[in-house]
């Protein structure tokens, strides 16, 4: 038997959490109601250690029409449309069960989008796992989450357009599945959450409601442990057929202005969807467990009330429209159920037929949810770390094993380096036919059909800088996703994060949180770039080890004239190559941009050294530089440097546009190894008409950014300073066949 | 022949359905001629002179590509409609539906990857003398995307050997030079046939998306031929 007094630790809250439930209820809350406090409270649901960080971030400016605090947020890019994005985890789920862990992530992260009347238009993701080499668990859970994604959003017909996948062994017990989901909306066809109106109902519209998911919420404000995999009961399973009909029938009710509200029922299931309606409208809300459909009839209140079977949506529907309401449901043979109503008494009450079950003011389960200002320490490795450096001896010693040649190939057949075709081909990138970049440039490009827009996606995060230095870290994730899009000719308009942490309670824990957050915070006020939406990932640890903190971002940017657009390919014989942004001089030698590359990794097995600089308002007239030169339609192609150094973002130019370059660095007495391998940031590489270099001098002379020409594309090789002379057939086949060779070993 | 004059497209939809709108948008808005979405639930359609089923994933493609779609009342109309010469085009799931309703031969499996399979690929116009691929020159290469999981195409020998005979393969994969060979054959595809015909020549499925390549924007435009061939037939 479950005693209420003893047992409450079970359901995951803790003593004092308890305590004040007692106050609130001024009595014993029953199982059913501590059930719903437990999930309420969880850190999933109630962002109760993060909350009082968020609030710090800038969530208005110029483009934003609606900001956090929704299902998702939404931008206004003109001729009365508007997006609505976010990106959300599901780190969790999928450690355990990664097939149905990231497929429902994905189902949870749609429904977001569309709950808010928008038509999803695409889908990224970032994806961090440990090390492929001879981990079979590693490639498993690779392999099922990308089929999660694939089978889930091709199904869908949603475009997985873009994002990014790292291996790094920090994240072998607790891989990162974060998926973002954009949809396209007539501005004035969009609709809000909050219940409003007494006597209003709310409709269960979708699936009908099984045992699967109960306590989710609660098991992913955990750390993994060794009776984790006794959670897989805890995922959900998702259906992406009845989903796509739950979209199109959402979408069929709000463009006939059948419904006043929507609302996507996620994490914590009924609970937690009806309970956020009636908070924001400061209404209460009766609902009746009677009412909802059920897979198993024996199922109880409590599982009923918390059960996270997917594809289940909340709608607020005028009683006069119902009817209305169910023949479109009809038609679509889906369940359409009246289970709740709004009342003014700002109670939230569980009924079963006339049976009251539980009876819970409403804002102590959101408002006035426990709020955690937990202690923050800074962490001792960091300056341990900080202070290694490559010296000249350990780059000498590289060079007896490896030749340049070889070095170039290694880094370039790394998995966080190599193509992602692999994964990307699993994914329908191209349905809806508004795809105007392929997967594997800077940024994701959508048109927008009957105008000359196009939008830009680009998803960025480096959880070795944010392990070195978690402010300076988040500013970069940041700038490169500006800088990305900027490569693409994008003007950023806003933001969303997912912040993938450790356990919060751990002072080192909370520490990097908060200074990621405030780099954050810096870099969207100094970019301009506001944050409309985001989600908070905490307890990734596994046997109480965290992961590198990593926030992953994801930004959107506006393209005027989709007519100028470019990729990082170069394109013809003899154009110019040239290399825009601080070349050498600016940093210092202490910190040479070798701390926390892929090149130090790969091949010194190490991550340490400092986390490279970045100078935001440099990378601001960058960007800003790179918009201008694209819309002049100056250059022909833009890449920025970033994982893997110059070498890489030169050699990638390449493969893409299948064909070869001739380099000459200015190697500045520093050794050729550190100078096309260190990530220094705010760079691009771009290439030209040679006729164009005296126009683009100028213009970046006028923005003093700086800029120098570094070589020619054209032939079959790639040569760099003469040291590196590799045929391009070659480095096409590693870089394009480095993920399959690993997984099919 | 139906009676109409002017090309009207009747696109079906069944639950599932997801390149509705990527046909209409290249009818509609690249080609401007006349089309409507028809529900699966609908009986018949005295309008159209010209049926597509477009690709998705009807009824969750659970049992097995095409299976349950061919059950929903729409069919039997496309049935007599096919029956009668008018145009049918199956793209993607569409000829999985085909080849479930026996409208075309054959059946379709697993890819041999076992994996979703999403890129452009090359294909050989096998044959133009039909209403599907008339643009084209017989022999010319063309670039079209592929998107599935179930496009590894199979018939018997005894069919195989009629459909060869009588022309109905109208695009094999191949490379950029035209060989059509095992390391061209992206899904197992017997003799790597991408689309086919029926016998009278007015039926017409293909595993390649042509309403995805119809904009330069897009990668291509190789696909826009197909549906020009239909207009024109019309």
């Amino acid at each position: 038997m479950f005693d209420v007094e003893k047992d409450y630790k079970k359901l995951g809250l803790k003593d004092n959490e308890f305590l004040k439930i007692e106050e609130y209820l001024g009595r014993k809350p029953n199982y059913l109601e501590l059930s719903i406090y437990s999930v309420m409270w969880s850190e999933h649901c109630s962002y109760k250690s993060s909350r009082a960080l968020l609030k710090n971030f800038k969530t208005t400016g110029k483009y934003v029409l609606q900001g956090p605090g929704e299902n998702a947020g939404i931008l206004d890019i003109g001729d009365d449309q508007a997006i609505v994005f976010k990106m959300e985890s599901h780190n969790h789920p999928s450690a355990v069960e990664p097939y149905q862990g990231a497929a429902t992530g994905i189902g949870g992260i749609i429904r977001d989008i569309f709950a808010m009347g928008a038509r999803p238009i695409c889908s990224l993701n970032s994806l961090r796992f440990g090390k492929l080499h001879d981990d079979d668990h590693q490639k498993y859970l690779f392999e099922m989450v990308v089929k999660g994604i694939g089978d889930y959003g091709n199904c869908m017909g949603i475009p997985t357009v873009g994002g990014e996948v790292y291996f790094d062994e920090t994240y072998k017990g607790n891989c990162l599945v974060n998926a973002m989901s954009v949809g396209l909306a007539k501005k004035d066809m969009l609709v809000k959450s909050k219940a409003f109106g007494i006597g209003n109902f709310v409709v269960l519209i979708g699936s009908s409601t099984g045992r699967d998911g109960i306590h989710g919420a609660t098991f992913a404000s955990d750390e993994l442990n060794e009776e984790s995999d006794a959670r897989r009961p805890s995922v959900q399973v998702g259906d992406p057929f009845m989903e796509k009909v739950v979209l199109e029938v959402c979408l069929e009710l709000i463009d006939k202005k059948m419904i006043l509200g929507l609302q996507d029922m996620g994490a914590a299931g009924i609970t937690s969807s009806s309970v956020e309606m009636a908070s924001k409208g400061d209404v209460g809300l009766d609902i009746d467990v009677a009412m909802v459909p059920l897979r198993e009839a024996s199922m109880v209140p409590y599982e009923i009330m918390i059960s996270e079977s997917q594809e289940r949506m909340l709608a607020l529907v005028d009683p006069k429209r119902l009817s209305d309401v169910k023949a479109v449901c009809d038609k679509w043979n889906i369940n359409c159920e009246r289970i709740g109503i709004v009342t003014d008494s700002g109670l939230y009450r569980i009924l079963k037929g006339g049976e009251l079950l539980g009876e819970i003011p409403v804002k102590t389960l959101t408002d006035d949810a426990p709020i955690y200002h937990h202690k923050s320490e800074k962490p001792k490795y960091i300056d341990e770390l900080n202070k290694y450096l490559l010296t000249d001896a350990d780059l000498s010693d590289l060079l007896n094993k490896f030749s340049h040649n070889e070095i170039l190939k290694k880094i370039i057949s790394s998995p966080n380096i190599c193509s992602k075709k692999w994964v990307w081909e699993q994914y329908d990138h191209m349905v809806q036919t508004n795809t105007a970049l392929l997967p594997g440039h800077d940024s994701a490009v959508i048109r927008i059909k009957g105008t000359s827009k196009a939008i830009a996606f680009s998803c960025d995060g480096n959880g070795r800088y944010c392990y070195l230095d978690p402010y300076k870290g988040a500013m970069i994730a940041v700038a490169e996703t500006a800088r990305n899009l900027a490569c693409c000719g994008a003007l950023p308009m806003g933001l969303t994060d997912c912040l993938n942490y450790g356990n919060p309670e751990k002072p080192g824990i909370f520490w990097q949180f908060k200074n990621s957050i405030d780099g954050i915070i810096k870099a969207c006020e100094t970019l301009d770039i506001p944050v409309i939406s985001g989600n908070v990932s905490l307890y990734n640890e596994s046997f109480g080890k965290a992961v590198y903190p990593t926030p992953v971002i994801g930004t959107a940017g506006l393209i005027a004239d989709i007519s100028n657009l470019v990729g990082m390919d170069f394109k013809n014989n003899d154009d110019i190559i040239i290399l825009i942004g601080i070349e050498n001089g600016s940093v210092s030698s202490v910190n040479d941009g070798m701390g926390g590359s892929e090149f130090m990794e790969l091949f010194f097995n190490k991550v340490a050294g400092m986390c490279p600089d970045i100078d935001l308002d440099y990378e601001k007239s960058l960007d800003g530089l790179m918009i201008d030169l694209i819309k002049a339609g100056l250059i022909k192609s833009a890449h920025d440097v970033s994982t893997g150094g110059i070498a890489t973002a030169i050699a990638e130019s390449c493969i893409s546009g299948r064909i070869g370059a001739k380099i000459n660095i200015d190697l500045n007495q520093k050794s050729l190894l550190e100078n096309l391998y260190n990530e220094k940031q705010s760079r691009i590489v771009v290439s030209a008409d040679s006729k164009n270099l005296a126009q683009i001098k100028q213009k970046c002379d006028e923005s003093n950014t700086g800029c120098r020409q570094i070589g020619l594309a054209g032939g079959e090789i790639l040569s760099i300073n003469n040291e590196i002379n590799i045929e391009i057939k070659e480095i096409i086949k590693l870089y394009d066949n480095a993920i399959e060779k690993i997984m099919s070993k | 022949m139906q009676g109409r004059q002017k090309p009207y497209f009747g696109i079906l939809v069944f639950p599932g359905t997801n390149c509705e709108t990527d046909c209409y948008h290249v009818l509609k808005d690249l080609l401007k001629v006349e089309c409507k979405y028809i529900w699966h639930k609908e009986k018949k359609d005295d309008d159209i002179n010209a049926i597509i089923i477009p690709g998705g994933f009807s009824y969750g493609d659970y049992l097995r590509s095409g299976a349950v779609a061919k059950f929903s009342p729409i069919m039997s109309f496309v049935r007599d409609f096919a029956k009668n010469g008018g145009p049918v085009l199956g793209i993607c799931n569409g000829f999985q539906i085909l080849l479930e309703e026996n409208l075309l031969p054959g059946a379709m499996l697993r890819n041999d990857t076992l994996k979703f399979i999403c890129r452009y690929i090359n294909l050989r116009v096998e044959d133009n003398k039909n209403p599907f691929t008339g643009g084209y020159d017989k022999n010319e290469i063309v670039r079209m995307p592929i998107r599935h999981n179930e496009g590894n195409y199979y018939i018997d020998n005894k069919g195989l050997e009629e459909i060869n005979k009588n022309n109905q393969v109208l695009l094999r994969y191949c490379d950029e030079s035209g060989n059509v060979n095992e390391n061209t054959n992206p899904n197992g595809s017997i003799e790597n046939i991408a689309g086919i015909c029926n016998i009278e020549r007015n039926v017409f499925g293909l595993m390649p998306h042509p309403e995805a390549c119809c904009e330069e924007l897009l990668g291509s435009a190789d696909g826009l031929k197909i549906f020009k061939s239909i207009i024109d037939f019309i």
